[in-house]
C-alpha cells in the first residue's frame, strides 16, 4: 500500500493556451499587424460586418474564417479580393489559441493592417477562449433581442467593441434599445456601441474610424485570466 | 465537444504533477469551477473516464467544487449572487458590475498515492 498524498496545486486550465495566444499576439503585434476576434451568434451577420469594414479600410486586411465546416464564407471574400484563410472545425465550437498558432504559420503578413479572426458563430465559448487578439469585436443584432447582455453576460462584458447591426429593420421590431444598453453598461463600461446595417452601410465610417485609430498604436496584449 | 481538448488538459496536468511527487498513479482530482466559466461537470467527467485510459489518472475521481456567479454593487460595495435577467443590487437597486468570482477553471488539487 502506498501512501495516498494530496498535492496542492492551483493551476488553471486556461494556461497553456493563453500562453500559446500570447505568443501569436506578441508574434503579429511585430509585424505591425492588429489581430481582432471577432464573435457574435450565427446569422448576426458576421461575414457581412466584415465586408464593410474592409472595403472602408484604408489598409490592408487580413481575414481567417472559423466554421465548423464549409468556405462558403471565405469564397466570398476571396471573390472580393481579399486574403483569407479557412479554418474548419469538424464540430468543435470555437478556435483556440494552438489552432491559430498553426494557422498563422501559413500565412505571410507583408503588409502591416488588420487580421480579422471571424469565430464560429456562437454567443457562449468563443468569449472564453483568448486567440491572441487585440480586440474582442462582438456583433449583436436589432433581431436577436434586447435581452442578449443579460442571457450572455460574458461575451458582452470582455467585448472590447460592440456592433448593433440590423438597425434597418428596426421600424419592425420591438427593439428596445434602451433595456440593451442598460444590460451592456452593466457589464461593460468601457465597450464603444456603434449601430449599423450591413444591408445599406450605415454606420460603418464610425467604426472604421475606431479600428484605424487602434491601428496606430498596437501594443502586446496579454492574455491571463483572472487579470 | 468543448470539454474534450480541455479534459486532455486536466489529465496532462495531474499527470504531471504525479510524476513530480513520485507517486504512481492519481486517485482523485479536484476542480473549481465557476458558473461561467461554461464548462458542465458531466461532460468532463465523461471525457475524462474515456481519455485517462492508460494513464496515470485512470480510474481517478474527479470532484467538481463549482462557484456561483457574483456581481459587485457600485454604490454599495455589496457582493451579489446574480438573479436571471437582472444585474439589480438586492441592497439598493442599483446594477452591480462583473467580478472575477464565478468564472474559475482550474485544478485546485489532487491526491496521488
Amino acid at each position: 500500500m502506498h501512501d495516498v498524498k494530496k498535492l496542492n496545486i492551483m493551476e488553471n486550465i486556461y494556461d497553456e493556451n493563453d500562453h500559446i495566444a500570447e505568443h501569436v499576439n506578441q508574434h503579429l503585434s511585430e509585424d505591425g499587424i492588429l489581430v481582432v476576434n471577432e464573435m457574435g451568434g450565427a446569422g448576426v451577420g458576421k461575414t457581412t460586418v466584415l465586408k464593410n469594414i474592409i472595403k472602408r479600410l484604408d489598409m490592408k486586411s487580413y481575414v481567417i474564417e472559423g466554421d465548423i465546416e464549409s468556405d462558403i464564407d471565405t469564397r466570398d471574400l476571396k471573390s472580393l479580393g481579399i486574403t483569407t484563410f479557412q479554418i474548419n472545425t469538424f464540430g468543435a465550437c470555437h478556435l483556440d489559441a494552438p489552432t491559430v498558432y498553426n494557422m498563422i504559420q501559413n500565412m505571410e503578413f507583408d503588409e502591416k493592417g488588420i487580421l480579422f479572426i471571424e469565430n464560429i458563430g456562437n454567443l457562449v465559448c468563443p468569449a472564453e477562449f483568448s486567440i491572441g487578439e487585440h480586440v474582442k469585436l462582438l456583433i449583436s443584432t436589432v433581431t436577436e433581442g434586447s435581452d442578449k447582455p443579460y442571457k450572455y453576460p460574458l461575451a458582452f462584458e470582455k467585448a472590447d467593441i460592440i456592433i448593433i447591426n440590423k438597425v434597418d429593420l428596426i421600424p419592425y421590431l420591438d427593439f428596445d434599445e434602451e433595456y440593451f444598453m442598460k444590460g451592456v453598461r452593466a457589464l461593460n463600461k468601457n465597450a464603444p456601441v456603434f449601430k449599423v446595417s450591413g444591408k445599406t452601410g450605415e454606420g460603418f465610417d464610425e467604426v472604421v474610424l475606431w479600428f484605424e485609430e487602434k491601428v496606430k498604436n498596437i501594443e502586446v496584449k496579454h492574455h491571463h485570466h483572472h487579470e | 465537444m468543448h470539454e474534450y481538448p480541455i479534459t486532455q488538459q486536466i489529465i496532462k496536468i495531474a499527470e504531471q504533477h504525479c510524476r513530480e511527487a513520485n507517486a504512481e498513479k492519481v486517485n482523485k482530482v479536484t476542480l473549481v469551477v465557476g458558473e461561467y466559466s461554461g464548462f458542465v461537470g458531466d461532460s468532463i467527467q465523461m471525457y475524462f473516464d474515456v481519455i485517462s485510459k492508460d494513464t496515470l489518472c485512470e480510474g481517478s475521481k474527479i470532484e467538481m467544487e463549482y462557484v456561483k456567479a457574483k456581481l459587485k454593487c457600485p454604490t454599495c460595495g455589496e457582493l451579489f449572487l446574480k438573479i436571471p435577467m437582472s444585474f439589480a443590487c438586492p441592497k439598493c437597486g442599483v446594477d452591480g458590475g462583473p467580478t472575477e468570482i464565478g468564472k474559475e477553471f482550474y485544478i485546485k488539487e489532487i491526491e496521488v498515492e
